[in-house]
C-alpha cells in the first residue's frame, strides 16, 4: 500500500507546470478568443515534443508507454493554467481508445496509420462520445470517433458534417457532429462497442475531474491573491473571517476530491473494467469542489469578478463546462446510487481498496 | 503508488478479525459516560492489551507492536467492521501517547504509556477553563514549581471523561508573570491527588461526560512535566495536530456510520417522500471514501518520512460536517419516530444507536478547536491570506 507519486512522476510534473506556467498565460488565452481555430500551433508543437500528447500510446506506436496514473497530475496542470487546447481529451480519450481498438484485435489499417499520425504529430484526432451533445475542437482535428449505438466509427473529418456552437467560454470550440455510417469506417460494434465506449466515458470524465480540481486550485490561488491586494476600510479585504471563510471551505472540498481523483486515476490504469465507481466519485467531487471556487471567488473579487476584463473568468467558464460534460454530476451521483443500491455491493470500512463494480462485485478479493 | 495490501498487510488484517471475532462483547457495553459502562470499557481495554492490541503503532516495548499508519488505518477498518467499544482511553492513545512519543524522557514513556497500553489508567484532557476556550492562550490555572514538585491552583472544564478517569494533561501557568502562549507547561496530574475536585457537568444526553476540575493546592511531581518548563504551547500545537490531523477520528468509524446508512435507506426508501435523502446518502457515502482516501494518502506520505502540514485543519471541518449530514440524513429516514429513546422500548430497538449519534454529532465541529477556529487557520497558515 503506497498511495504516493513517484519522485520520477513528481519530477515530470513540475518540468511541465513550469513549462506551462510561461506559454499558457491569461493574456495568451485571450489573444486565442479572437482567432478562428481557437488553439496555438507553436504551444500544441510543443506539448506535442515533451511526449504529453502520446503519453498512453504504447512505444512499439511511437508513443511513451505510461498510464493514466502518470498523466492525472499533468491533467490538474492543464486545469490549474486553464489551457484550452485539447490536450486531455486527446491523450487520456481518443488516442488510448485507439489503442483500446487495436488491443482488442480490431478495427482496420485505418486506426493504426492514424494513431501512428498522432503520435508523430501530423495529424489530431477526437472523439465524439454520445454522453457529449457537443465535441470540443471537433472542427480542428483531422479525424473523429464517432457512434452510432454502440458501434465505433473512424472518420476523417471530411466525412462529417460539423455545426458550430458557441461556448458560454471563450476558450473552447464546439460542434454537434453528423455523419453517414459507412460500413468500412466501423472499427467495433455490439458489446465490443459498448465496453469501448464505457471504458472511453471514465477516462474522459477522469479527465474533467482532474482538470475541474486543476481549475479550483488556479482560482483559489487568484483570489487569494486579490484579497490581499485589495484593499477597504484601510486593510485588505483578505483579513475579514467572512472572507476566509469562503475560501476556507472551497480549500476543504479541493483536499477532499485530490485523492479521490487520484485514486480513480489508480483504477483507471490497473483495472480499467471495475471502474465506473471511483471515477463518477472523483467526478461528482471534483465539480462541486470546482463549481463552489468559482462562485465563492466571484463573490471576493466583488463588482471586478462580474466584469469581462477580470481573468477569473477563464477559469471560472472552463469550470462550469468541465463540470457537465463527461456526464454530470447528476450522472456521475447516479451512478453511484446505483451500485449502493445493489444487495452484493461492498460496502465499509474494510472495503476502501476493495472491488467496486456492478459487474463483480460479487468477488471477495481487496484488490482494487 | 501500488493500492493493494503486502501479504504482510493481509495477514495482519486476518489476524485481527479472527481475534476480534472471537473477542468483542455480543452486545454493545452501556455508555463509558456512565460509572458501569465506563468500567466495562476499562475492562475492554485490558481485554484489548491481552492481545497486544492496545495501541499496534507503538513499539512492542510499550505494549504495542511497532506498526506503521497504514497498519494502524487496517486495526481501525477492522475495529469498526467488528463493532468493538468505542475506545474510553482515546484522551490517552490517540493524543497524549503520541505526544508522549515525542517529547517524554524514556522514563516518562515506560511510566505512562505502557500503563495507558494495558487499559489501566484511562486520561482525560484538561486545556480549557472558563475564559479560555477557543482563545487557549488565555489560560490561567497555575502551577508554581516549589522544589521538585509543582502546586496547582485554578480551575479546568469542559474536561472529557474526568468524572471517571485516573489522570488529567493539560496546559498550566508556570510563569506568573508571562502572558499569552508564553510560560505555559505541559503537566499530567493525577485526578486522586489531595486538592483535586471534580464536578459532573452532564452533556446534552444527560450523561456526564464533561467536568469542571478545580485545583487547590494539588501537589504534582515534576517527573510530570512533559517537555520543557515554558515549552507546553508548542507541545499542546502538537498534541493538536494528532488529534485534527489523523488519530482523533479515523475514517473507518465514518465508513462504518455510512455503511449503517446506506442498509437503513435500502430498508426505508421506499416510505420516504423527500428526494434530497437520496442525494444525502450517496454523498455520506462518497464523503466517508473521500476521507479515508485522504488519511491513505496522507500516511503514506508520513511513512515515506514526509509531514503534516496545515492542510490537516481541514480534516477536523470534513469528518465533523459529514458526521452531523450522516445523523441528520439517518434521522430523517427515520421520520417522526427519530425522536424516541431506541432503549425505552423494546418496540423501538429496531431505531439503532442513530439518536446517540446525532446528538454527538452536534459536539464534532466545536470540540477540538471550533470549525471556525479551522477555517481561520486554513486560510492564514495553508491558503496564506492576511491576518490583519
Amino acid at each position: 500500500m503506497n498511495f504516493t507519486f513517484s519522485e520520477d512522476q513528481l519530477a515530470y510534473r513540475d518540468a511541465v507546470e513550469s513549462m506551462l506556467v510561461n506559454e499558457v498565460t491569461a493574456e495568451r488565452i485571450r489573444a486565442r478568443w479572437d482567432t478562428e481555430s481557437g488553439t496555438d500551433a507553436a504551444l500544441l508543437a510543443q506539448i506535442h515534443e515533451l511526449g504529453l500528447t502520446t503519453m498512453l500510446v504504447p512505444e512499439s506506436l511511437g508513443g511513451l508507454g505510461l498510464n493514466a496514473t502518470d498523466f492525472v497530475l499533468l491533467a490538474e496542470l492543464c486545469g490549474k493554467v486553464a489551457l484550452p487546447e485539447s490536450l486531455v481529451d486527446t491523450a487520456l480519450v481518443s488516442l488510448p481508445m485507439l489503442v483500446d481498438v487495436l488491443d482488442r484485435g480490431l478495427g482496420n489499417r485505418t486506426v493504426q496509420t492514424v494513431l501512428e499520425a498522432v503520435a508523430a504529430g501530423e495529424a489530431s484526432v477526437a472523439c465524439a462520445h454520445p454522453i457529449n451533445p457537443h465535441v470540443n475542437f471537433a472542427a480542428q482535428a483531422d479525424w473523429l470517433l464517432v457512434a452510432q449505438g454502440d458501434a465505433v466509427y473512424l472518420l476523417p473529418r471530411s466525412a462529417v458534417t460539423l455545426s458550430e456552437h458557441k461556448s458560454v467560454d471563450p476558450s473552447r470550440r464546439l460542434s454537434t457532429v453528423e455523419f453517414d455510417a459507412n460500413p468500412e469506417a466501423c472499427v467495433a460494434s455490439g458489446a465490443a462497442g459498448a465496453e469501448l465506449w464505457r471504458a472511453t466515458l471514465n477516462r474522459g470524465a477522469l479527465g474533467s475531474a482532474a482538470q475541474l480540481l486543476g481549475l479550483a486550485q488556479g482560482m483559489i490561488e487568484r483570489t487569494v491573491t486579490y484579497s490581499a491586494d485589495r484593499e477597504q476600510f484601510g486593510r485588505p479585504i483578505g483579513v475579514n473571517q467572512a472572507v476566509k471563510h469562503l475560501l476556507a471551505d472551497c480549500a476543504v472540498q479541493i483536499e477532499y476530491a485530490r485523492p479521490v481523483i487520484h485514486r480513480a486515476a489508480y483504477t483507471v490504469s490497473v483495472a480499467p473494467t471495475r471502474a465506473d465507481w471511483a471515477v463518477s466519485h472523483a467526478k461528482a467531487a471534483a465539480a462541486r469542489a470546482a463549481t463552489l471556487t468559482a462562485r465563492q471567488s466571484i463573490q471576493v473579487h466583488g463588482a471586478m469578478g462580474y466584469t469581462w476584463e477580470c481573468d477569473l473568468q477563464i477559469w471560472a467558464k472552463h469550470a462550469w463546462a468541465l463540470a457537465r460534460e463527461w456526464g454530470d454530476v447528476g450522472f456521475h451521483k447516479n451512478r453511484v446510487h446505483e451500485w449502493l443500491l445493489q444487495p452484493k455491493a461492498l460496502l465499509g470500512p474494510e472495503y476502501t481498496f476493495g472491488k467496486r463494480s456492478l459487474i463483480d462485485s460479487a468477488s471477495p478479493s481487496t484488490d482494487v | 503508488m501500488d493500492l493493494t495490501y503486502t501479504p504482510q498487510q493481509q495477514a495482519f488484517r486476518a489476524e485481527l478479525r479472527a481475534w476480534l471475532a472471537a473477542n468483542v462483547p455480543d452486545k454493545p457495553l452501556p455508555s463509558f459516560d456512565t460509572a458501569e459502562g465506563f468500567e466495562a470499557h476499562r475492562q475492554w481495554e485490558k481485554t484489548l492489551a491481552s492481545g497486544n492490541w492496545g495501541m499496534v503503532t507503538w513499539p512492542e516495548a510499550y505494549g504495542g507492536r511497532g506498526c506503521d499508519l497504514i497498519d494502524w488505518l487496517i486495526f481501525e477498518e477492522e475495529y469498526y467492521r467488528a463493532g468493538a467499544p468505542l475506545r474510553v482511553n482515546q484522551n490517552g492513545i490517540f493524543l497524549l501517547g503520541p505526544t508522549l512519543m515525542e517529547y517524554g524522557t524514556s522514563e516518562q514513556k515506560t511510566r505512562f504509556i505502557t500503563a495507558m497500553a494495558k487499559g489501566e489508567e484511562i486520561w482525560a484532557q484538561g486545556w480549557s477553563e472558563p475564559n479560555a476556550g477557543s482563545d487557549m492562550a488565555s489560560i490561567r490555572c497555575r502551577a508554581d514549581r516549589d522544589g521538585d514538585s509543582f502546586v496547582i491552583n485554578g480551575q479546568k472544564i469542559w474536561s472529557t471523561r474526568a468524572v471517571y478517569a485516573d489522570y488529567v494533561f493539560g496546559l498550566f501557568r508556570t510563569d506568573p508573570s508571562s502572558e499569552r502562549h508564553h510560560g505555559l507547561s505541559f503537566v499530567l496530574v493525577p485526578l486522586d491527588a489531595e486538592g483535586v475536585t471534580v464536578r459532573p457537568i452532564p452533556q446534552l444526553n444527560g450523561l456526564p461526560g464533561f467536568a469542571e476540575i478545580f485545583f487547590d493546592d494539588v501537589r504534582v511531581s515534576d517527573f510530570n512535566l512533559l517537555g520543557g518548563e515554558g515549552e507546553g504551547w508548542k507541545i499542546a500545537m502538537a498534541t493538536a495536530g494528532f488529534e485534527r490531523g489523523l488519530m482523533l477520528r479515523s475514517p473507518a468509524r465514518f465508513q462504518q456510520a455510512s455503511r449503517r446508512l446506506v442498509e437503513l435507506y435500502r430498508e426505508r426508501r421506499q416510505d420516504i417522500l423527500d428526494p434530497s435523502i437520496e442525494e444525502a446518502v450517496v454523498r455520506c457515502y462518497m464523503d466517508a471514501e473521500a476521507y479515508a482516501l485522504s488519511t491513505y494518502q496522507t500516511a503514506s506520505r508520513l511513512c515515506a518520512g514526509g509531514s503534516i502540514g496545515p492542510e490537516s485543519s481541514c480534516n477536523k471541518i470534513f469528518w465533523s460536517e459529514m458526521d452531523l449530514l450522516i445523523h441528520e440524513t439517518a434521522m430523517n429516514l427515520l421520520g417522526a419516530r427519530a425522536e424516541i429513546e431506541p432503549q425505552t422500548s423494546a418496540e423501538f430497538a429496531d431505531l439503532g444507536q442513530w439518536l446517540d449519534g446525532f446528538l454527538f454529532a452536534q459536539s464534532g465541529p466545536i470540540y477540538a478547536g471550533t470549525n471556525e477556529i479551522q477555517r481561520n487557520i486554513i486560510a492564514e497558515r495553508m491558503l496564506g491570506m492576511p491576518r490583519r
